[in-house]
C-alpha cells in the first residue's frame, strides 16, 4: 500500500536499493551515460587494435603477428593476414568506430549524462526507454563481435555494405555468409536503440527544462545534442528499414537490392527486379547525416568548453546555434556526393555538389567563431583546453579537403583513393575523438568526483596531436598519387613507390595508438585514486557545475535550480571570479 | 604552453603545405584529352583551399601564442566587430570560392560525363566480374552479339554469355582480358557488371566509374599518349578485390589495327 503522506513524486528522488538496479539495470541517466561511455571505451580499444593489424599488414605484409592465428586460423594462418581477412578487419574497424564509438560516446554517452543536468531535469523523460536503448546497443555490439568467432569470419563488404555484394549471400565469398547477416542484424538493432535515444533527448530538451531555462539559455552542448537527436531520428529511421530489407534479401529470397541476371560463381542468381543503387541511396541518406551525428556533439562540446578556458563568452552565440541548425538541415541534401561515380544520373552530381559546397559556409563560420573567441582571451592551458585547440586545427585540416571531394570533376580522380580516407578520418574520426577527449578531461571531475592527472593529460595531448598529423596528412599525398583504398597489398607497379610512405604511416599509427595507453592509465588511475574534485573546478557557469561532484541521484538534491543567466557569461567585469553562474545555489 | 602549441602547429602547417607545394607525391602524368581540365580544376582548388588552410591554422597559432593567461589582471577583449566580420568573411570568401569552383568545375564534369560520345567512337564492351575485367570488340560486322547470363561460364571462357551457335553477330566478337585502344581516337566503353559492383579506374586517364549490376553505363574518353597503364577496381567487390586489375595498352592506330587482326584470328 502506498503511503499517503509520501506521494509518488517524492519516492522518485530516492535511489533504488538493489545492486542490480543501481549499477546494471539502472534507470538513472547518469549510470546509463557511464555505461554508454564504458561500452564506447571497449569498442574504441577493439577498433584501434583492428586498425593496428591493418596498418601492420599494409606496412609489413609478410611479418607474422604473434597470436593472431589463434583468433582466426583461416584468416591469419601463421599470423600473416590474408587479403580476405584484411577486408574483414577493415569492415569491422569502420563499423565499430562509426556506430559504437563516434555515435555512442559523444552523443549517447555524454548526452545522456549531461543533457538532463544541463537543462535542470532530474532524469530523462523516459527512463525505461533510456535503459532499453542502452541494452539494445549492447546486444547490437555483442552480435557484431560474435562474428569474429564464427567459422567464416566477419563481414567483409566494408562499413557501407554495398549491395548486391552484401545481399547475395555465401556465393559471393565466405565472409558474405553468416558474418554479413550478423552485421545487418547488429546495425538494425543499433538503429532501434538510437531511435529510442533520440526520442528521449528531444522530449527531455523540450519538456523537462527547469524554471528559467529558456531555449536561448541552453548551453551549446545541449543545443548540439538536441539537434543531433533530431538528425538521428530521421537518419536511423531510414537505415533501420534498409537493413531489414537487406536481411530479407539475404534470408527470405526477396530482391530489393538484387537485379536480374546476376551470375555468381557460375550460378545464375534466382533474383530479379531489385536495384543496387537503392541501397546506396538509403545508406547514404543515413550515412551523410551520420557524419554530423558524430561531429555535431563535438561542436557543442568545444563551444561549451572553449569559453571556460578562454575566460570570455563564445563569439556569436546565436550565429553558432544558427549554423548548427543550418548544417543539420543541409546534411539531408548532400548524400549523393558519395555517389558521383556510382552510375546514378550524372546530372544529379551537380545538384548534390552545390549544397555540399554550401555546407562549408556554416562550417567555416563555426570555425572562425572559435578562432575569434581565442582572440583577446586569457587562455588557461588545461588538458581539455588543449584538446579544444587541437579540435579546431584538425577540423580545419579535415574540412579543407572536402572542397576537393565535393566537386564531381575532381572526385573523378580522387574517389576511392586514400585522399578520401585522410579526409574523413580527420574530419569525423580525429576531430570527433578530440571532442570526446576534451569532454572526458572536462567532465571527469563531475562524473567521478576526482580530478584527472594534468601532466599525463598533456603528454597524451601532445603525442596524439602530432601523431594524428603524421598518420592522416600523408594519406592525402597517397590519394593524390592515385593510391586506391580498401586494398590489402600494393604490389601494383604504380603503387610500389608509395610503400615507404605506408611504412611511415604504420609506424606513426602504432606510436599514436600507444600514446592512448597514457589516457587509459590516467582514466583508470584517476577513477580510483585521483585527488578529490571540488564542485566547480574549472569555474564554469552551467548547471552541472552548481551541483555536487558527482551529482546526487536526482541531480540537484530535490531542489531544482532556477536559471537566471545564459551559459555564456565569462569575463564579466565586477563579477566575483569573472563569471556568473546560470543558477545561483 | 601557448607558445609551444603555436610553434608545433606552425611546423605542422609549414611541413604539410611544403610537401604539397614541392609535389613530393603527386598525380601521375595525364594521358587523356580531358585530363588537363581536371588537373587545372584540382590546382585551382589546391591553391584557394590551401590559402584558407594556411591562414586559419596560422591565425589559430598566432592567437594562442598571444593570448595566454599571464595572471596580470588584463581584461579579456572582444573580437573587433564581434561575429559579423566572421560571418561576412566566410560568406564572401568561401561563397566566392564555391561559386568560382562550381561554375568552372561543373563544366569540366559535364564535358566528361554529361556529353554524348563522339559518333565515331570506337565502342568496346567491358564486363567486370569477381575478380577480372573482360573487354569485347564487335569484330568485322561492327555488331555485338546478344548477352545471355545463363550461358556465362568461366570454364568454357564464355565470359559474356554469348551464343555463337544461334547468334550470327556473336560469332566474330573478340573477347580479351586486356584493353587495347588506339591513341587519339575517341573511345566509348559500355560497362556491365556480371555479379556485384566494381569500378573502372585508370589514374593516368583521369577517369573512374562504377560498374553496377543491372545497368549498362557508358564512359567515354580519348587517350593522348601511347603506353601501358594499370586499370584497377576501386569498388569493394569481395575477397579478391585487391587483385582485380587489368591493363590498358594505348597504341598507334596501325599497331592497334594489327593487334585487333591478330586477336580476331585467335578467337
Amino acid at each position: 500500500m502506498p503511503d499517503i503522506a509520501a506521494p509518488a513524486a517524492v519516492h522518485r528522488h530516492a535511489p533504488p536499493q538493489g545492486l542490480l538496479r543501481r549499477h546494471v539495470f539502472s534507470l538513472d541517466h547518469k549510470v546509463i551515460g557511464k555505461q554508454y561511455l564504458d561500452l564506447a571505451l571497449v569498442a574504441v580499444c577493439t577498433g584501434m587494435v583492428l586498425s593496428w593489424l591493418m596498418r601492420l599488414h599494409l606496412g609489413f605484409p609478410t611479418v607474422p603477428i604473434p597470436g593472431l592465428d589463434k583468433l582466426s586460423p583461416n584468416g591469419a594462418a601463421g599470423g600473416v593476414i590474408t587479403p580476405e581477412y584484411y577486408l574483414s578487419l577493415m569492415t569491422m574497424h569502420g563499423t565499430i568506430m562509426v556506430f559504437f564509438v563516434l555515435t555512442t560516446a559523444p552523443f549517447a554517452g555524454f548526452g545522456n549524462y549531461f543533457l538532463p543536468i544541463q537543462v535542470g531535469a532530474e532524469d530523462m523523460a523516459f527512463p525505461r526507454i533510456n535503459m532499453t536503448s542502452f541494452w539494445v546497443t549492447l546486444v547490437a555490439f555483442l552480435v557484431l563481435i560474435a562474428s569474429f568467432f564464427i567459422h567464416d569470419g566477419p563481414a567483409l563488404s566494408g562499413w557501407t555494405a554495398y549491395a548486391p555484394l552484401s545481399a547475395v549471400g555465401k556465393d559471393a565469398g565466405p565472409g558474405q555468409g553468416l558474418g554479413q547477416t550478423l552485421w545487418a542484424i547488429s546495425i538494425a538493432l543499433f538503429c532501434v536503440a538510437q531511435l529510442l535515444g533520440s526520442l528521449n533527448f528531444i522530449t527531455t530538451t523540450l519538456d523537462l527544462r527547469t524554471r528559467g531555462m529558456s531555449l536561448a539559455r541552453m548551453p551549446f552542448s545541449t543545443w548540439a545534442w538536441f539537434i543531433t537527436a533530431v538528425i538521428g531520428l530521421i537518419a536511423f529511421a531510414v537505415l533501420m528499414p534498409a537493413c531489414i530489407l537487406l536481411l530479407l534479401d539475404r534470408v527470405a529470397g526477396t530482391s530489393f537490392f538484387i537485379p536480374a541476371g546476376l551470375v555468381i560463381s557460375d550460378r545464375l542468381q534466382p533474383h530479379s527486379g531489385g536495384s543496387p543503387l537503392l541501397w546506396q541511396h538509403l545508406f547514404w541518406f543515413f550515412g551523410h547525416p551520420e557524419v554530423y551525428i558524430a561531429i555535431l556533439p563535438g561542436f557543442g562540446i568545444i563551444s561549451h568548453i572553449l569559453p571556460v578556458f578562454t575566460r570570455k563568452p563564445l563569439l556569436g552565440p546565436r550565429v553558432m546555434i544558427g549554423c548548427l541548425i543550418a548544417i543539420a538541415f543541409l546534411s539531408y541534401t548532400v548524400w549523393g556526393h558519395h555517389m558521383f561515380l556510382s552510375g546514378m544520373n550524372p546530372f544529379s552530381a551537380t545538384l548534390f555538389s552545390v549544397p555540399t559546397l554550401i555546407i562549408t559556409i556554416p562550417a567555416t563560420i563555426v570555425t572562425l567563431l572559435w578562432i575569434g573567441t581565442i582572440y583577446g582571451a586569457r587562455l588557461r592551458f588545461t588538458t581539455p583546453a588543449l584538446f579544444c585547440l587541437g579540435f579546431v586545427s584538425v577540423f580545419v585540416s579535415g574540412g579543407i579537403s572536402g572542397f576537393f571531394l565535393a566537386q564531381p570533376s575532381i572526385d573523378t580522380y580522387l574517389h576511392g583513393t586514400y585522399f578520401v580516407v585522410g579526409h574523413f578520418h580527420f574530419v569525423m574520426g580525429v576531430a570527433a575523438m578530440f571532442g570526446i577527449f576534451a569532454g572526458t578531461y572536462f567532465w571527469f571531475p563531475k562524473m567521478f568526483g576526482r580530478m584527472m592527472n594534468e601532466t599525463l593529460g598533456k603528454w597524451h595531448f601532445w603525442l596524439t596531436f602530432i601523431g594524428v598529423y603524421c598518420v592522416f596528412m600523408p594519406m592525402h599525398y597517397l590519394g593524390l598519387a592515385g593510391n586506391v583504398r580498401r586494398y590489402s597489398a600494393f604490389t601494383d607497379d604504380y603503387m610500389k613507390p608509395l610503400i615507404p610512405l605506408h611504412r611511415f604511416i604504420t609506424i606513426a599509427a602504432l606510436f599514436t595508438g600507444a600514446a592512448q595507453l597514457i589516457f587509459l592509465y590516467n582514466l583508470i588511475r584517476s577513477r580510483l585514486r585521483g585527488p578529490k574534485a571540488p564542485d566547480n573546478p574549472w569555474e564554469a557557469t552551467t548547471l552541472e557545475w552548481s551541483t555536487a561532484s558527482p551529482p546526487p541521484f536526482d541531480n540537484f538534491g530535490g531542489r531544482p535550480p532556477t536559471v537566471s543567466h545564459g551559459p555564456n557569461e565569462y569575463g564579466v567585469p565586477g563579477a566575483a571570479g569573472d563569471y556568473v553562474m546560470q543558477a545561483s545555489r | 604552453m601557448g607558445k609551444l602549441f603555436a610553434v608545433v602547429l606552425t611546423i605542422i602547417t609549414v611541413v604539410s603545405t611544403a610537401i604539397f607545394v614541392l609535389r613530393v607525391w603527386w598525380l601521375p602524368a595525364d594521358i587523356s584529352a580531358h585530363g588537363p581540365q581536371i588537373d587545372h580544376q584540382l590546382m585551382e582548388t589546391m591553391v584557394s583551399s590551401g590559402v584558407l588552410f594556411v591562414l586559419s591554422q596560422l591565425a589559430l597559432a598566432l592567437f594562442v601564442w598571444k593570448y595566454a593567461d599571464r595572471r596580470d589582471g588584463r581584461k579579456v577583449r572582444e573580437f573587433p566587430g564581434g561575429a559579423t566580420p566572421m560571418v561576412a568573411a566566410a560568406v564572401v570568401l568561401v561563397g566566392a570560392e564555391i561559386l568560382a569552383l562550381t561554375l568552372v568545375g561543373s563544366k569540366v564534369w559535364a564535358g566528361i560525363y554529361q556529353t554524348p560520345p563522339d559518333p565515331n567512337s570506337l565502342q568496346i564492351d567491358v564486363q567486370a566480374e569477381q575478380f577480372a575485367f573482360y573487354f569485347r570488340y564487335p569484330g568485322p560486322d561492327g555488331r555485338f552479339g546478344a548477352i545471355h547470363p545463363e550461358l556465362m561460364n568461366e570454364a568454357t571462357e564464355n565470359f559474356f554469355g554469348l551464343d555463337p551457335a544461334r547468334d550470327t553477330t556473336a560469332r566474330d566478337d573478340i573477347v580479351v582480358p586486356t584493353l587495347a585502344i588506339p591513341v587519339g581516337r575517341p573511345i566509348l566503353l559500355t560497362l556491365r557488371a556480371k555479379d556485384v559492383n566494381h569500378a573502372f579506374y585508370v589514374p593516368e586517364l583521369r577517369i573512374q566509374q562504377d560498374f553496377v549490376p543491372g545497368l549498362v553505363i557508358p564512359l567515354h574518353f580519348t587517350a593522348t599518349q601511347p603506353g601501358k597503364y594499370e586499370i584497377v577496381c576501386t569498388q569493394l567487390c569481395g575477397l579478391g578485390h585487391y587483385n582485380m586489375r587489368a591493363y590498358v595498352e594505348v597504341m598507334p592506330q596501325p599497331q592497334f589495327d594489327q593487334w585487333l587482326k591478330d586477336k580476331a584470328a585467335q578467337q
